[in-house]
């Protein structure tokens, strides 16, 4: 078997805190905040780097699963 | 459900934490189990201690052998343990006040003992739990309800003042640069001896909103923004490192330690 190591996005909202940390960081402009929450505004342009996930205070962004598209 | 590393290595059932949004004690917490990770430790024997403050909150969330003292305290409770069991991987969690103000004792003997305890410091400049009363860590000039016209003291720098007690592996990271702060912890535990890292971090709530600096993203950005690491230090002029924070692996060197000398005693009755 094949590792799989392409993730994909994932969100916790109710983790969420809505800090704009991950935001403000992220290389490829692919989150926002609306409503105190974050949201994926451009999923195509993720480059699954990771940083979201590293530098999220609250553990609500990471990369998980599986995904062997991208 | 949160990532694998976040179900391996917390207590997911009292997440979310109590920090405040945009607080960076999330992001070393979460560098501390990763780093752990990485090494592959044994999770029993791991033993993870903290002092009080909101810093050390984070023993709670960890699923180890955790234990959450008094404050300013954790590195006796500390130095108990590893002196009653000296194959147990001992790592304390304390704040800039834990360890340097009511705590700073301790932190200069385990020090100049070099006990084989990996210690990391969330540096967030100021007494976060009761309300921004200002550290030994605050930067001179800067406010605290305590200093409300800025604090005359002249801060410690952290990593000189343990690197000068004796410890023998110092580093600091910035929460901006959460893979430095991983890579330090890794090298500390593995350090045979007294291990110090300094991971500066944010308190948007108190210390932030004292200074006039900024968002929780502000914050992250000026430390993005004014650190240098040490390599790129020792080449550029002192003028130009004024303010600015110097990470990496800032001292290293090879002394008996505490355990080790104790035992020697010990097994020659
Ligand atoms: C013996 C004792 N003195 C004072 C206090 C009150 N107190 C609790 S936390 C704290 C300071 C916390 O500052 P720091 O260690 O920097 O942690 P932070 O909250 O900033 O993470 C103080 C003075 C206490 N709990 N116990
Ligand atoms: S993985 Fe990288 S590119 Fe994708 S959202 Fe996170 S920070 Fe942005
Ligand atoms: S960094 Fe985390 S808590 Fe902050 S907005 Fe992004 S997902 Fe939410
Ligand atoms: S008071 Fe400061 S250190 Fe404490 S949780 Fe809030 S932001 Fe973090
Ligand atoms: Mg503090």
């Amino acid at each position: 078997m094949p590792e799989k190591t392409f993730k994909m996005l994932q969100i916790n909202e109710k983790w969420c805190k809505g800090c704009g940390i991950c935001v403000a960081f992220c290389p490829k402009d692919v989150l926002d905040i609306k409503s105190g929450k974050v949201i994926i505004k451009d999923i195509d342009a993720c480059i699954k780097c990771g940083q979201c996930e590293l530098r999220c205070p609250d553990y609500a962004i990471y990369l998980g699963g599986e995904d062997n598209e991208k | 459900m949160p990532s694998q590393l976040i179900n391996n290595y917390f207590r997911t059932n009292s997440l979310p934490h109590i920090w405040c949004p945009g607080c960076g004690n999330g992001i070393v917490t979460r560098s501390i189990v990763e780093a752990i990770d990485n090494l592959n430790l044994d999770r029993d024997k791991v033993c993870i201690v903290s002092g009080i403050g909101c810093s050390s909150r984070a023993s709670g969330y960890l699923d180890f052998n955790t234990l959450h003292t008094t404050h300013g305290r954790a590195l006796t409770f500390a130095t108990g343990i590893k002196m009653a069991k000296p194959g147990l991987e001992v790592i304390v969690i304390t704040g800039d006040g834990d360890c340097s103000a009511i705590g700073g004792n301790h932190l200069i003997h385990a020090s100049r003992r070099n006990i084989n305890i990996t210690t990391i410091v969330y540096n967030n400049n100021i007494y976060g739990m009761t309300g921004g009363q200002y550290s030994p860590t605050t930067p001179k000039g800067d406010k605290g309800t305590t200093a409300p016209y800025g604090s005359i003291d002249t801060d410690f720098d952290l990593c000189n003042l343990t690197a000068g007690a004796g410890a023998t592996y110092v580093g600091r990271a910035t929460v901006f640069n959460p893979k430095l702060i991983v890579k330090l912890i890794e090298n500390g535990i593995k350090n045979k001896g007294f291990s110090f890292i300094e991971a500066v971090t944010t308190c948007p709530t108190y210390y932030g909103r004292k200074n006039k600096k900024g968002s929780a993203v502000d914050m992250m950005r000026y430390l993005k923004d004014n650190s240098i690491n040490i390599e790129t230090a020792k080449k550029l002029e002192d003028n130009k490192l004024k303010d600015k924070i110097i990470v990496g692996e800032l001292y290293k060197n090879i002394r008996p330690e505490y355990t080790d000398e104790y035992n020697k005693i010990v097994d020659s009755f």
